[in-house]
């Protein structure tokens, strides 16, 4: 391997022919690029999927009414089903040492706002403390709604960072009051939310004072839950089964609805949904890198009849070589010396063009489902050295037959 | 004249071919030696048997049945890593159709079998260049194979068989691509290779060239049929005839 001579042979060779140098260096470098683009797509996707679930507590639990579908005990069917402040409490009190937080919603669209002449158009959330982890939100300024707020029927609000954008334009808004539905609120806090824009342009009041503003008495719209941690991810799906089944049988039971009734309670459980996500994510890798081992297979295929014709087309050569004593071993070794060589220098740089183009374009894709394509490096260079060994595996072959070619037939090979 | 040593022996040897169901029987008992500083030609049609002698002196195919010595060691059943280290120490080769490595300077193609020796760089090239003076093409040392004519290819590859100092010159058909006064040139150059001791082996089926060594062995179906020694002429003098009847 470290022959100087030898290296001498093999450079001057690759010199001398650089035409067929490029095109097996090609095919190489276009393989291993293709793959690591892959693999970045594949965790680009990855990586798209799991921040759609940042929006979110990935546990969470709500829990809406809607209108009944079914008769139920002489009732008719169509009859709207309305949670109230009973129905949170309950949940609360049986479930008090399974839940990690709980807030029951009351929330109103399109309430005008206003700021010294600046106004909008926004979603209003009567919450509990407990809300800002039940949304996965954290606080840019100030605070969150907390127990005396709720007490006290207290008018403050924490603004999402988009309101606070359009509102304020960057100026401070802290202990500044907005008004909103025409009663002033006091700025307590801004929020920013993993999931964008769109879960920025809201306001939290407390639940208290937002039934009360709105007129609400003690209407919910919805209760949302998260449950304790479990141990692994098989037994908090379970448990959260467990919960959202035996929560929606408690809310039948209470507001008169059919058992089989699919509409009128609805129960949504994030953990469940997660996991088809999860379920799906674990697939598309698997797509990926199946793709990824058909490429690798491709390139080893490839590498390997670019080998055949090499040999084939230096028979002569090699022929000429034996005439004048070269040795079987020294073909074999010239032979897959050159190409270990070229393949190996080839397969790095299709890595680092991947790589690159990876590093400059991959931040520019920003889709909802792609997000930060990236490779694992040590992935990358495991896979280039799989297809040099592969190539010079495949390429031992053609060089060994050549080894063995009677110096007399190859000359005779015109 | 003064003969050293003998430097090839072959005693009844034979050779077939099997191509299919058929076994064809090229050469039936061949016996025959050749000393040190002899010009030895091989004549005979095509199918005579010629070419399979020579690639059997050459080690580049095996014989059947017989023996054969080449400088004293007998060469038998020899595996090809034995075979390529004898074709390298003993034997030089000069081939019809040069068989120079096309992507090889001059330079290169002549260092080669210096390479396969093992020797360093800087004396491969200056053992090379020794050579191409000798043919007379130093200054063409860095051209490549097809950058030079018919004469002076066959001229590398003359230098290139003596670059390894062999014991034996095989020449198979050395002036078949060539033209009359190129042939001649060339037969002139390796007749001055054998007065400087070189034992050399012509096979032709030109009769001028046969001429052209000092001894002659005519090949009739895998048989001698005749092995006599001429009177050589000279290349030379050949040329000066050629050119009187122009």
């Amino acid at each position: 391997m470290f022959n100087l001579e030898r290296w001498q042979e093999i450079f001057e060779t690759i010199r001398k022919n650089k035409l067929r140098t490029f095109l097996t260096g090609l095919s190489v470098a276009s393989g291993i690029f293709i793959l690591v683009i892959l693999l970045a797509i594949g965790q680009g996707m990855q990586n798209g999927i799991s921040s759609e679930f940042e929006n979110d507590a990935a546990n969470r639990i709500s829990v809406w009414a809607n209108v009944t579908s079914e008769e139920y005990k002489g009732m008719n069917p169509g009859r709207r089903i309305q949670l109230d402040n009973q129905d949170y409490a309950l949940a609360e009190a049986k479930n008090r040492d399974k839940l990690e937080y709980k807030s029951g919603v009351y929330s109103n669209w399109g309430v005008m706002t206003s700021y010294k002449g600046e106004t909008g158009s926004y979603r209003v959330e009567g919450v509990r403390g407990d809300y800002q982890f039940l949304e996965n939100e954290s606080l840019v300024a100030g605070r969150y709604i907390n127990q005396s707020d709720l007490e006290g029927y207290e008018k403050v609000t924490v603004l999402g960072n988009r309101v606070y954008q359009d509102l304020f334009k960057g100026k401070n808004a802290i202990g500044e009051y907005l008004t909103m539905a025409g009663v002033k609120f006091k700025i307590v806090g801004i929020y920013t939310d993993p999931g964008g824009e769109r879960e920025e342009t809201r306001m939290f009041i407390p639940l208290t004072t937002a039934q009360r503003v709105f007129n609400a008495g003690d209407k919910l719209r919805s209760l949302v839950f998260t449950l304790k941690p479990e141990e692994n991810f098989e037994d908090a799906v379970a448990a959260s089964e467990a919960f959202s089944q035996q929560l929606e049988n408690d809310l039948k039971t209470r507001h008169t609805v059919a058992p089989t009734d699919e509409r009128a309670i609805n129960v949504n459980n994030s953990l469940e949904n997660a996991k088809r996500f999860y379920d799906l994510m674990d697939m598309i890798r698997w797509f990926f890198w199946g793709v990824g081992i058909c490429t690798i297979i491709a390139g080893v295929v490839g590498v390997s009849n670019i080998m055949l014709i090499i040999v084939k087309e230096r028979t002569k050569e090699i022929g000429i070589r034996k005439a004048i004593g070269a040795q079987p071993l020294s073909i074999i070794g010239m032979i897959l010396h050159e190409s270990v060589f070229v393949t190996a220098i080839a397969g790095f740089i299709g890595l680092i063009f991947g790589l690159l183009l990876i590093e400059f374009v991959g931040p520019l894709i920003e889709t909802n489902f792609i997000s930060n394509p990236s490779v694992d490096f040590g992935v990358a260079v495991t896979t280039v050295i799989i297809l040099v060994v592969a190539g010079a595996v495949a390429g031992f072959f053609p060089a060994y037959r050549a080894s063995n070619i009677k110096p007399i037939v190859a000359l005779r090979d015109e | 004249m003064l003969y050293f040593s003998i430097m090839i022996e072959i005693k009844d040897l034979h050779k077939s071919y099997r191509t299919g169901n058929n076994s064809l029987h090229v050469l039936k008992g061949i016996n025959f030696t050749v000393s040190e500083g002899e010009m030895v030609s091989i004549m005979g049609s095509s199918g005579s048997g010629k070419s399979t002698l020579l690639n059997i002196l050459g080690i580049l195919d095996e014989a059947d049945e017989g023996t054969y010595h080449l400088d004293g060691t007998e060469i038998k059943n020899l595996n090809e890593r034995v075979a390529a280290k004898y074709r390298n120490k003993f034997l030089g080769f000069i081939f019809q159709s040069f068989n120079l490595i096309n992507y090889k300077s001059a330079l290169d193609n002549v260092a080669m079998p210096l390479y396969y020796q093992g020797v360093n760089r800087n004396v491969r090239t200056e053992k090379a260049m020794h050579y191409l003076e000798k043919v007379g093409l130093a200054n063409w040392a860095d051209h490549l194979p097809n950058e030079l004519s018919g004469g002076q290819k066959q001229r590398v590859a003359i230098a290139r068989a003596l670059a390894s100092d062999p014991k034996v010159l095989l020449a198979d058909e050395p002036t078949g691509a060539l033209d009359t006064k190129t042939s001649y040139e060339v037969m002139e150059l390796i007749q001055g290779i054998n007065d400087e001791g070189k034992t050399i082996l012509v096979v032709t089926h030109e009769d001028d060239i046969a001429h052209m060594t000092k001894r002659i062995v005519n090949l009739q179906d895998g048989i001698i049929l005749d092995d006599s020694e001429v009177k050589q002429v000279r290349a030379k003098d050949a040329m000066k005839k050629a050119l009187a009847h122009v």
